[in-house]
Formats: structure tokens, C-alpha cells, sequence
């Protein structure tokens, strides 16, 4: 804690940490649904690919034999289902997947 | 020698907090997440006012996770050139300082920063981040824009004049290292970043940059149409190391092959509505004989 | 001991006694000298710190911005038109609370392009968020240099050393060189809380917003507002903070004393003349002269413009029958800022003092003697009144 008498108690010196601008998940309107039948290294459990890791502009998805999605923050453009090599990911209308977990 | 890096082995560290303020499918995100892994975390950034300011996190929290020091648009070189300085004073040469700028911080207002920089050869990374116009402000040309493009400040008919070719302006530097990169092929972009930081003196790396809002695309065609970029022939990946050029990845695969036609990549973007078929037959043209001197060239095996 | 040089040497002596770490320098006539005595100075091992020769003012600022962000003590100088390319950085660095020293060797502005000595180039950048000392002699330029560090870096204010071009910076003058070890204890090492570190990432001067808004730990952050207001009740704050340092400065080595204004001849006055830098000293031959017509008149040098010491001006003369303000700079439509700033100091007090204004030696235009001496004649009369706007000496139309 700084001193009450210090000076330059106020300045713009930002701290590391998630969610900057909100959980961006909000911005969605695709979600990306991956099928493991399809998904290489889920199918194959073994590592391979990482197409949809590797691309993902956020982060948000994980290097592991079944990848997963954080959809706290994914915001939904599409690019790991484009770039899936074995068409694993499938971009579903989020206010039909609300509708479905609401019912 | 340490192994090829491929996806399998590449590091599966973040620098980047998810949940920041960049567009959906942001090809400057793609790049950002990659390069800083190859930066690693001794490392200082410096970043001019760009869409990475706004990626970056506004205050109090901040998206990315290596210290960074905001400067003024002109700036960007000579404020690396001062965290050097201070590092040198210090001790701290260990530390890498990597800035990062958009097109018109590197092209436009920032070049006089940067050459003066390069010609006193100062220990830092150059990253310019190429989306090919000023799009926080909301698309206006830059000197990087292509000919023909649209954007909010340029005639109904396009940009009348060619793109500035920035890397050739820093070879002219006699920089020893500079490097073209895209996010469609991030194991290239990783592998030169990594290789830049082997060099000391000014290095400089060129990053073709898609830009969903700004082109006219939707979000999940960045990777794709970096790619189709590479394919036609008309963003190219190499390598000037020590004076040498050479063309790498998919650009070096390309030799000697038949390449996408042009059209495939204006046909992706609302950008090029403009362009007119003796337009894009002119350009076919350029990118025909570049590359014919390309393949006429001696090239490295 | 003492040496004979000019005022810009006895700037960068300046510098080299406060140990600075990083010095970015771009030349503009009469600035260069200073760059070119640090430059041989760090090139013969003599003084070591980083020399880095830019390619602008604005990058100039733009290093020490930098390098002061990354915990080293930073020197740059300029003049003119150099300052006015660094304007959007002297904002800059204000905003982000940084301890830069710049010496400012006062110029003309153009157009028309001028090299002559006043003010209106340090004036113009009043309102920057930078503390604004003047000095008179080159005693008191070196002297101002190193005290503008221990200001600076207690306060985390950039500060403006400004001195006359030409009148100052190229004229040659004895002076008392301070001891090292005597400077060393006064200026301690530069210590910043923060420094960009990989250790501890933080990410400065980021974009912040209208309102406050949580932190990463959920405490509340300031906004824009509640920043640049720290900045400007830190700016107020600092005005103690120049007497406390005055004061030490002064047990220290046995000069100065005088934080905001410098008298002459003041107390028994009735009139004083008000102004800044080396022509406070050239009116105190005016003063003397005057004195022996009978006119009870004396000068005072201002050596602090920003923070503006309002209550010391109001205090010293709010008794006094007349304040003449002699200005080498204008705000164009309007009056001398100073004149300005001197009538709103006395605004508050109900038994004060006429006001009048002279604007003077701009683009160099040379100040006589005589001229000052008939200024004075003319104003100092009890029929004088405050005037709202400048009269013009030397003009010759």
C-alpha cells in the first residue's frame, strides 16, 4: 500500500489478466462443436494436428487428444472449424444450442 | 541443432489472456499469440497507438502478459531504441525488446523513427503487422493499402497507387535480418521469429495480416485467405538473411509450380469490388513476371 | 572551484554531476553545444551514460520516455522549433508521471524562421504538465539542472531547466563547478517504483477509459479524470516540495535560497519590475539607475513558471503599488501568459497593485538599457493603472 503523502499515486500502469473486455463467449453466434468420432487425435488418441489450437486467434482451445473449448472467451469465428482437416468442428447457432440447455 | 518445430512441439505457453478486445477472427490475434511465444518472457514490448492497443487491454488490466510501454503513433522505434538504452545502462542487454506496429505506425508515421533505428542499428525486433490500412480508425488507406483497394478514404475506383514495399526499404538498411510471415503458416512465422532473435542489431519482420472487418470477409476465412494470398503468389514468404534472400515454407514450394490465379484471392474480399478484369489481368501480370525472376534466380538449397 | 565556460557547458557539467544514465540529443542551434559537450564527454569515459544521437526531437523525447519507463535517469535538450516537434511527447511523458530533465535554451519560433533568443517557445508549452524552471546566470544553470532532478524524481514530474539562447548559452562566465560527492548526496540514485521488468509485467499508458472500473485484484481503478487530477494536485503539491529543496540546496552549497522569485532592490520598493531568465539581472542595472532618479523601484526574477507560485507572487506584492511584467512572449490575441497568470494571482487580494505589460526582445530583437529604463519611468507613477493589454518595446514602426 502506497504511502497517503506519496506522489503519482494514479497512473495508467495496467496489471496481466483474463477477460479485458468482458467474457467475450457473449459475442458469439456460432459455436464451434467438436465431434470426437471425427477429431483426429480424440479419434486416434494420439497427438496429431492441433489444426484448431494452433490457428484459434484467442487461445481458447487446448492441446490435448480431445481438445476442448473454453467457451467463456471463444468467440465463435469459425476459424478452427474451417481449418479442421477432418471436418470435426461444426459451427452450431448459439441461440438454438440456449434454447436447447434452457428447456 | 534443435528439433524442427511442428505443432506437436510448439510451445503450449500462452502470452496472451484470452477474453481481450480483438475482433472475431483477428489475424493480428493469430500472429500476436504466436510470435510471443517465440519471444518468450525476457522480453519488453513497445506499441504505437493500433489494433494492438486495443487487443493489448485497456486499463487497469492488461491482455498481455510480458511488460509493455505504449507510445506515441511516431514513435515506436525510437522509444525501443530508449528501453535499449536503459537495459545497456543497467546491465539487462539479456532482455529482448520486440515493438510491435501496424502498417501505418511502421509505413506511414513511424518510418522516419525506424530508419533512424535501423541505421544506428539498434538491438530490437521489428514487427510490422500488415492488415493493408489503418483499422482501429476504421479503414483508411495507408501507404501499404494495395492499388485498386477500397477503403473510407480512397476513390470509389480504389487506391490509385501500388503498396509501399516496406521490406525492401529495410534491406536498403542493410538490415541482417528480415522476414515476410503470415498467420496461415504460423510454424514459419514462429520459426523466424525465433531465428531474429539469433541476430543482434535491427531485425525486422513483415507480417501479411487479414483483417476480417476491413477486408470484407467473414471472420472464419482469415487463415484461408492468408493462405490463398501465399498460393497466388502475391504475398510472398522469404527470408533476407545477411543480405541473401531466399523464399521459405509455401512460397519456396511454389518454384517451378503453376500458381492460384489472383482472381481466387479478390474474389474473397469485399476490398477489391473495385477491380476490374483488365485490372486483375495487370495484376496477374506483376505478380507473373516477379516470380519469373524469382525462378530465374539463384536460389539455396 | 570555479571554471569559465559557457552556459550550455555548465548545463551538461550539469548533467554529468547528476549521473544521468541515457541522454538522447537531436542538434538545434543554440542547444547544440550542450549535445556536443555530453557526446565528448561520454565518448572520452569521462561521464558514462548512453549517448544516443536521434533522428528528431520528437524521438529524442521518445528514448527518454522510454528509457525513463525503464528505470534509468534520462537528459535530453532542445530549443524552438525542436520543443514544439516534441509537443504531443512532453504530453506524453507528463501523463505517465516521468522524471525527465530537459534543458530548454530558449528561441525564437517561426515563421519566419528565427535563431534569436525569447520565450515564447517553453511559454507556448505552458499548460504540458511539465514543471518550468528559468534560470538567470550560469551559476544558477547548473545549479537548476541538478536541483531539477531531485524534483523531479520526487515528485515524478518531467521538468523544463530553460535558459536565454545566445544571452546565456554562448556567452562565457565564471562559475563554481559542485563537488561530486557533495551532488551525490543531495541527488541520491534514481529508484523508480515501477520499471518495465519481464519480472514483473505491467503495461503502461494503456488506453483508460471515462470511468473507473476494477483492477484485476476487483479493487477500483482510477479513470482518465481521476489520473491527470493526481498529476495536477501533485503539480500544486510540488511547489513545497521546490522550497524544502531550495532550502537544502542552499545549506548544501551555499547558493540560491530563493524558490519561486528572485528579488532586487524589492523590499523598499513601491514598483517592481517582473520577468524571466537573464533579463532580471540585465534590469537591475536599470534599477539602480532608477533608484538614483528616486524612482523606489527593484526587479524580481521569476524562476519558477510552472507549477505557477501564485501565492508567493501575491504575497510578495500584493502590498506593492505597481507590478510591471516585462515578457519575451505573447499569447497571440490576448496578452503576455504572464501578465496573465500575475493578475489572476493578485485577483483575490482586495489591496493590490496596478498591473502593466511590455512584450520585448522577441526573434532577438535587442534590449536596450535605455528602453527598459523609459518603460519604467513611465510606468512607475501612482496615476499608472492596470492594463489589459501589452505595450511593445523596441518596436520600430
Amino acid at each position: 500500500m502506497k504511502k497517503k503523502d506519496a506522489f503519482a499515486q494514479r497512473k495508467s500502469h495496467s496489471e496481466p489478466g483474463p477477460g479485458d473486455g468482458g467474457r467475450t463467449g457473449s459475442w458469439r453466434v456460432l459455436r464451434p462443436i467438436l465431434d470426437p468420432e471425427k477429431c483426429i487425435p480424440a479419434k486416434t488418441n494420439k497427438n496429431a494436428c492441433y489444426a484448431c489450437w494452433i490457428f484459434c486467434p484467442d487461445g481458447v482451445v487446448t492441446k490435448t487428444k480431445l481438445p476442448v473449448i473454453d467457451y467463456e472467451y471463444c468467440k465463435g469465428c469459425g476459424i478452427c472449424a474451417e481449418e479442421c482437416p477432418a471436418g470435426a468442428i461444426t459451427m452450431v447457432e448459439e441461440t438454438l444450442l440456449i434454447m436447447e440447455e434452457e428447456k | 541443432m534443435t528439433a524442427k518445430t511442428t505443432v506437436l512441439n510448439l510451445t503450449e505457453e500462452e502470452f496472451v489472456h484470452p477474453g481481450n478486445r480483438a475482433c472475431s477472427g483477428c489475424g493480428l490475434s493469430i500472429i500476436y499469440r504466436i510470435a510471443l511465444k517465440a519471444l518468450g518472457r525476457d522480453t519488453i514490448l513497445v506499441v504505437p497507438p493500433s489494433c494492438l492497443t486495443v487487443l493489448q487491454g485497456l486499463y487497469p488490466i492488461a491482455a498481455t502478459q510480458l511488460p509493455c510501454l505504449n507510445v506515441t503513433f511516431a514513435s515506436t522505434a525510437a522509444a525501443a531504441t530508449g528501453v535499449l538504452g536503459a537495459l545497456r545502462a543497467q546491465g539487462r542487454e539479456k532482455t529482448t525488446v520486440a515493438a510491435w506496429a501496424g502498417d501505418g505506425g511502421t509505413s506511414d508515421i513511424g518510418l522516419q523513427a525506424l530508419s533512424g533505428a535501423c541505421e544506428r542499428g539498434e538491438n530490437f525486433i521489428f514487427f510490422c503487422y500488415d492488415n493493408e490500412a489503418y483499422m482501429n480508425t476504421g479503414v483508411q488507406r495507408s501507404g501499404t493499402t494495395p492499388r485498386h483497394v477500397l477503403t473510407t478514404t480512397t476513390p470509389i475506383t480504389g487506391k490509385p497507387q501500388k503498396k509501399k514495399d516496406v521490406p525492401a526499404i529495410m534491406a536498403a538498411h542493410g538490415l541482417d535480418y528480415i522476414a515476410t510471415a503470415s498467420p496461415s503458416y504460423p510454424i514459419d512465422l514462429y520459426d523466424k521469429a525465433k531465428k531474429a532473435k539469433t541476430f543482434t542489431g535491427p531485425r525486422y519482420l513483415h507480417i501479411h495480416t487479414p483483417c476480417p472487418a476491413g477486408w470484407g470477409f467473414s471472420p472464419e476465412l482469415s487463415v484461408k485467405i492468408g493462405r490463398i494470398a501465399v498460393e497466388t503468389g502475391l504475398f510472398d514468404l522469404y527470408e533476407i538473411e545477411n543480405g541473401h534472400f531466399r523464399l521459405t515454407g509455401q512460397s519456396a514450394k511454389m518454384l517451378g509450380k503453376k500458381r492460384v490465379p489472383v482472381k481466387t484471392y479478390f474474389k474473397t474480399q469485399t476490398r477489391f469490388k473495385a477491380l476490374t478484369d483488365a485490372h486483375i489481368e495487370e495484376i496477374q501480370q506483376e505478380v507473373d513476371e516477379k516470380w519469373e525472376k524469382y525462378e530465374n534466380a539463384d536460389h539455396p538449397s | 572551484m570555479y571554471i569559465i565556460e559557457s552556459g550550455n557547458v555548465a548545463a551538461a557539467f550539469g548533467v554529468k554531476l547528476a549521473e544521468t544514465a541515457v541522454i538522447a540529443a537531436y542538434p538545434i542551434t543554440p542547444q547544440t553545444p550542450v549535445t556536443e559537450k555530453l557526446s565528448e564527454l561520454v565518448d572520452s569515459g569521462e561521464m558514462n551514460a548512453q549517448y544516443i544521437p536521434v533522428e528528431s526531437e520528437h524521438s529524442a523525447l521518445a528514448v527518454c520516455i522510454a528509457a525513463s519507463s525503464t528505470g534509468s535517469r534520462t537528459f535530453t535538450a532542445t530549443s524552438a522549433n525542436g520543443l514544439l516537434y516534441m509537443a504531443e511527447q512532453l504530453h506524453w511523458a507528463a501523463g505517465a508521471r516521468l522524471p525527465i530533465v530537459m534543458c530548454v535554451v530558449n528561441r525564437g519560433i517561426g515563421a519566419p524562421w528565427t535563431v534569436w533568443n525569447d520565450h515564447q517557445d517553453s511559454i507556448s508549452q505552458r499548460d504540458a504538465g511539465w514543471i518550468q524552471l528559468y534560470a538567470c546566470d550560469h551559476q544558477q544553470i547548473i545549479d537548476t539542472v541538478i536541483k531539477a532532478y531531485r524534483l523531479a524524481e520526487t515528485v515524478s514530474i518531467p521538468v523544463m531547466v530553460c535558459y536565454d539562447g545566445y544571452i546565456l548559452s554562448h556567452t562565457y562566465m565564471p562559475f563554481e563547478l559542485p563537488d561530486v560527492d557533495t551532488v551525490r548526496k543531495f541527488l541520491p540514485p534514481y529508484a523508480p517504483e515501477y520499471f518495465l521488468d519481464p519480472a514483473c509485467p505491467k503495461n503502461l499508458n494503456t488506453v483508460t477509459l471515462p470511468d473507473i472500473r476494477p483492477d484485476v485484484r476487483g479493487d477500483t481503478a482510477p479513470g482518465y479524470m481521476e489520473i491527470r487530477h493526481n498529476l495536477h494536485t501533485d503539480m500544486r503539491r510540488s511547489l513545497d516540495v521546490i522550497i524544502d529543496i531550495e532550502k537544502e540546496f542552499y545549506d548544501t552549497f551555499g547558493r540560491g535560497g530563493h524558490p519561486f522569485i528572485e528579488p532586487y532592490r524589492v523590499n523598499d520598493a513601491d514598483y517592481v519590475a517582473v520577468c524571466m531568465g537573464s533579463l532580471s539581472y540585465h534590469l537591475r542595472d536599470v534599477i539602480d539607475k532608477l533608484r538614483n532618479e528616486g524612482i523606489a523601484v527593484g526587479v524580481a526574477g521569476l524562476r519558477v513558471y510552472r507549477p505557477f507560485p501564485d501565492k508567493a507572487i501575491a504575497d510578495a506584492f500584493s502590498h506593492k503599488k505597481g507590478l510591471i511584467v516585462f515578457e519575451k512572449a505573447l499569447s497571440y490575441g490576448n496578452q503576455g501568459a504572464l501578465f496573465a497568470d500575475i493578475k489572476a494571482a493578485l485577483y483575490a487580494k482586495t489591496d493590490r497593485p496596478f498591473v502593466r505589460n511590455y512584450i520585448l526582445g522577441l526573434g532577438g530583437r535587442e534590449i536596450k538599457t535605455c528602453e527598459l529604463a523609459d518603460a519604467l519611468r513611465d510606468s512607475c507613477k501612482p496615476s499608472s493603472a492596470t492594463t489589459d493589454r501589452p505595450e511593445w518595446i523596441g518596436l520600430k514602426m
